[in-house]
């Protein structure tokens, strides 16, 4: 359904944030894509969006190329994809409703929106969401008084409003407690099976992408390194994907060192050290 | 890195390994920090002695401006109350006017002057505006708009809102600039137009300090408006320039009594405006 081929980003500063990305996403799959910070997990999930342009390259969302659009084209394929933000991305000082509803500024005229008054069936449909994402009680309250986990499930609710073909999300746990991000993660997963959604999910924590990916993608360097099924993710994988490190998930022992350096070779090793960046050649 | 940076980072190593420690000094060199410091001093006393006072004059004047603060003790709010009355009007009718119609044509010239929603030509005219509005003082553009239009509170009123457009403007320009991105972001990624990006993510943001800084510059222009009146651009500034020239201090010390009563009450109401939009 989602087709990346050739996709590139370069940044006005010479950075290659992208390099390259072949990617296809069927309908109803959740794919979690990790990596290390500054992989490109982010640009990517937002070159789909266009929230960033992408360089080179061909993204096509069913039938339609995505990087050609713009104006009106661009806001109708925004609206069949959802994005759901690290840190939750409401907008603080609009209600939990006018927060769900801004998921349907891309169906409804300006002045509808402006004056807040939004057809019938946009208004059962965000409630009812609120209901399946257990906040029907806070439809009022602002933005800002809610948790953390209540702020994101806010965030879901506005994305599903969009009714997308495609959900776009970006660190969805990142702030939040071990317990919340299960409940989370879970929430969305249980959404996209209900809505067979096609699912990009940037992910930091590589035991939940296991528990509720159907698909791992692993980036590094803005290069693609491992594609394939959460049990196939071993310790070596892991290496390239982050680079050398001791996977082993039990408790560390830390031992003493044999023999703690004298004053004196501290005192040397600074010197050399203030010396060899002293005198570049 | 110059072997003499390099001697001093070993210096500094050398003594924060004993405990000694020191805060970075802004000017490296200490001759040089020395010597600025120095130089500022040997020119300011110079300066102040280049100022030449008449104490004769001083002397004079002073029973005369002793006269004038003495008037605070027994304002005249009477014998021209007319004419207070009069002015009174006229300077808050000049700043409400002048201040809703600056920070409606402010609007449009502080969205297009933040760089992060403003493409760059629009930006650059939007920032000079601001800066030609900016540039000049209001007594100066209320001497031009005396001379266009005449005396009278028509040209204070116009001198107002075009001082008022290039501070707010300005500053709702800065206040977009920082604002949070991630939420434009994420109204954008809905599918929302421009317009529906500024009044659900841009606005929510802003308003309360549009709202305050609207509130603030309320008092501004009234202020404003009392000096601009000395001019000959109308309001409570016309007539109390005309009782000091006539020296009826007592007149002048009603109408600066009224003036600060006023803004101290536009003080304290915008603080609790501020409060309430937060």
């Amino acid at each position: 359904m989602l087709t990346l081929s050739g996709v590139t980003k370069r940044y006005p500063t010479g950075d290659r944030a992208l390099t390259d990305i072949e990617l296809t996403l069927p309908k109803g799959q959740v794919m979690a894509l990790i990596g290390p910070s500054g992989a490109g997990k982010s640009t990517l999930i937002r070159c789909v969006n266009r929230l960033v342009e992408p360089t080179q390259g061909s993204i096509r969302l069913d039938d339609v190329e995505l990087t050609r659009l713009s104006g009106s084209g661009l806001r109708k394929a925004r609206r069949s994809m959802g994005m759901i933000f690290q840190e939750y991305a409401l907008v603080d000082r609009l209600t939990v409703m006018e927060n769900v509803l801004s998921g349907r500024l891309g169906y409804v005229g300006f002045w509808r929106s402006f004056l807040r008054r939004y057809p019938q069936d946009a208004v059962a449909e965000a409630f009812r969401l609120l209901e399946r994402v257990g906040l029907p009680h806070a439809i009022d309250k602002r933005a800002d008084a809610l948790s953390g986990g209540q702020r994101q499930r806010v965030g879901i609710a506005r994305a599903l409003l969009q009714s997308p073909k495609l959900l776009l999300v970006d660190e969805p746990t990142a702030s939040l407690d071990p317990k919340t991000s299960r409940q989370i993660m879970r929430l969305i997963r249980e959404l996209c099976a209900e809505r067979e959604l096609a699912t990009i999910i940037n992910i930091h924590d590589v035991a939940l992408a296991q528990q509720f990916a159907d698909r791992i993608v692993g980036l590094r360097a803005g290069q693609i390194v491992f594609d394939g099924r959460p049990d196939e993710l071993t310790s070596d994988i892991l290496t390239t994907i982050y680079g050398e490190e001791d996977w082993d998930t039990s408790p560390e022992s830390v031992d003493e060192p044999e023999s703690d350096p004298t004053p004196a070779q501290y005192e040397r090793r600074d010197i050399t050290g203030a010396m060899a960046s002293g005198v570049a050649p | 890195m110059s072997e003499h940076a390099e001697a001093y980072l070993d210096a500094r190593q050398q003594a924060a390994r004993q405990g000694q420690w020191r805060r970075l000094p802004l000017i490296h060199r200490q001759w040089l920090r020395w010597a600025i410091a120095l130089g500022v001093v040997v020119y300011l006393i110079l300066a102040l002695a280049s100022v030449e006072v008449n104490w004769a004059r001083v002397a004079e004047g002073t029973s005369r401006g002793l006269r004038f603060i003495g008037a605070f003790a027994q304002p005249d709010f009477m014998s021209r109350s007319g004419d207070i009355v009069d002015g009174l009007i006229e300077s808050l009718t000049m700043t409400l006017t002048s201040t809703v119609i600056g920070v409606m044509l402010a609007i449009p010239v502080g969205l297009g002057a933040a760089r992060n929603i403003a493409p760059l030509p629009v930006y650059v005219v939007c920032r000079s505006i601001i800066a030609v509005s900016r540039t000049f003082q209001e007594i100066i553009i209320a001497i031009l708009f005396v001379v266009m239009f005449g005396f009278g509170p028509l040209a204070g009123m116009l001198t107002l809102a075009f001082a008022t457009i290039g501070f707010m403007a300005k500053l709702l320009a800065e206040d977009i600039e920082d604002l949070d991105w991630r939420q434009v972001e994420a109204v954008r990624a809905t599918g929302a137009s421009w317009w529906q990006t500024m009044n659900h993510a841009i606005q929510p943001q802003v308003m309360p300090r549009l709202i305050g800084l609207s509130m603030y510059r309320l008092d501004i222009n009234f202020r404003e408006s009392s000096v601009i009146g000395i001019v000959g651009a109308g309001g409570i500034g016309a007539t109390l320039n005309t009782s000091l020239s006539r020296y009826e201090y007592d007149t002048s010390a009603a109408i600066l009594l009224i003036i600060i009563a006023i803004v101290l009450l536009c003080e304290y109401s915008s603080s609790h405006v501020r409060r309430w939009t937060q």
